[in-house]
């Protein structure tokens, strides 16, 4: 039980690392741009949020498989594979989780406007200074949003897993599914254990948002 | 010596714009509203692009083949309204103007907080500060860059009668102890009066040099304004004598 909480937690922390890095650039863009077709892009990463997880997961799971053309890709480097795999399965977690990443992040970056951007151009500073201590900072509450929502999204995840997982002990198993496995099993004690705890979990992470969330406002508001 | 000749459009509005401006002193560009202050503005700061030349002291800021982006110019910009970080504290916001500003000539740290009376100010947060105190700190960051053009579009407008009284004396103060050139965007009569050495009027974009030198013998400041701000004088002037304020705002932008 606690190799199967490890690897969920590994996962959703994985995850959530590399869509911040991810996601920020193509936010970025996404708010600044002034092309149209940036929503085409824009739909494209927001499909996940439509799309049954099953879907994905068979796409991905394809694109992961021996001999598909991304894997000839990487045949050079010894990779063969990646379905079945940890790896794999944190590739198809960053996708699922993409537009959870990068919505909020988006939304606050359009919110700054273009003010604070030329109040720092006009003292010197260049564009990528501007962006890492003016933009980031102002947009901190963006960041925070998505980094939760992809840490708490990817520990509920269940589709896409069992999918590109097949769920192996100690490598690609996770709580989500492990409950069904119990429950199928028969075997409530443990998929109550699990799954109560997902329930707690779930709780305090929200809660523990809307009150950062909460206290970030009042202190605005008292500011 | 600033030199431009700056053309383009958007929408039914035209500018062409074209002076010269001494490098020394506070030149007001005074003009109705939409009639493209502000947009002359943004284009000497290099804020928003288009056609034409720009040349600060010698140093080429735009022409035909260059485009110096805004960071690179040197470019002090003081906002119509406070445009303070929000994030950083009064002093965090200086500090970020005079750590990106090198050294050279210009306001040192404690001479800038001194010639905006910033002393009790400096480790407010922007939102605990009132509209003329968070202008004094974008004025006194502005300085802290060291800039070699001080651009500073109506910086009293978005402030109350209290806020204008807060920070038009230490506005006075600067103009007579800076050396940079200023460029002053007003509607206010009584501003231009107070703080400009000469004046450029700008009507529906189009603009022409010489700056007219409002101490000059001889030189009507009265020419350069409109009926309205006319009147706004002589209400300032009768205000003056009688201590009361003058009946009506300017009006905005």
């Amino acid at each position: 039980m606690v190799e199967v909480v490890w690897t969920t937690i590994a996962l959703a922390a994985l995850t959530t690392a590399i869509l911040l890095v991810l996601a920020t650039p193509l936010a970025w863009w996404l708010a600044r741009s002034r092309s149209w077709w940036k929503e085409v892009v824009a739909a494209i990463t927001a499909l996940p949020i439509v799309l049954p997880p099953t879907v994905l997961g068979f796409y991905v799971l394809i694109a992961l498989a021996p001999a598909s053309p991304l894997m000839s890709l990487l045949a050079p480097f010894g990779i063969r594979t990646l379905a079945f795999t940890f790896t794999g399965l944190v590739i198809g977690s960053v996708l699922y989780s993409l537009p959870f990443a990068v919505q909020p992040i988006r939304a606050a970056f359009e919110q700054l406007g273009e003010r604070p951007l030329e109040v720092a151009a006009t003292l010197r500073a260049s564009p990528l200074d501007a962006f890492f201590n003016v933009a980031a900072p102002l947009a901190a509450r963006g960041f925070l949003t998505a980094a939760v929502l992809v840490f708490a999204h990817t520990i509920g995840e269940f589709g896409v897993v069992l999918m590109i997982g097949g769920a192996i002990p100690g490598k690609t198993e996770v709580v989500s599914i492990r409950i069904y496995q119990d429950v199928e099993a028969l075997n409530f004690v443990d998929a109550h254990r699990l799954a109560a705890g997902l329930v707690a979990f779930s709780f305090v992470v929200l809660f523990g948002l809307l009150m950062l969330q909460r206290r970030a406002d009042v202190r605005r508001a008292a500011a | 010596m600033i030199r431009f000749r700056l053309r383009g459009g958007f929408g039914g509005f035209v500018l062409d714009a074209e002076a010269e401006i001494p490098a020394q002193g506070v030149t007001a560009l005074i003009g109705p509203s939409g009639s493209g202050k502000t947009t002359l503005l943004r284009r000497l700061a290099g804020l928003t692009r288009g056609e034409g030349d720009v040349h600060v002291d010698g140093v080429v800021w735009q022409d035909s083949r260059t485009f110096v982006p805004p960071h690179r110019r040197g470019v002090g910009y003081v906002f119509q309204e406070p445009s303070l970080l929000p994030h950083l504290s009064v002093r965090g916001n200086l500090e970020f103007a005079q750590r990106r500003a090198g050294s050279g000539p210009g306001a040192a740290f404690d001479e800038a907080v001194a010639m905006l009376g910033l002393e009790r100010l400096r480790e407010r947060s922007p939102a605990t500060l009132s509209g003329g105190e968070r202008q004094r700190v974008a004025i006194a960051r502005a300085l802290l860059s060291r800039p070699r053009l001080l651009l500073m579009d109506e910086p009293l407008s978005s402030l109350d009668a209290a806020g204008k009284a807060d920070v038009l004396p230490y506005l006075e103060t600067l103009h007579r102890s800076l050396r940079l050139p200023v460029v002053y965007v007003s509607h206010d009569a009584i501003e231009i009066a107070r703080l400009a050495d000469r004046a450029l009027r700008i009507e529906s974009g189009r603009l022409r040099g010489p700056a007219v030198e409002l101490a000059q013998a001889g030189a009507d400041p009265l020419a350069l304004l409109d009926a309205a701000q006319v009147r706004a004088l002589a209400r300032a002037a009768l205000a003056a004598g009688l201590d009361v304020e003058p009946a009506d705002e300017p009006r905005r932008e």
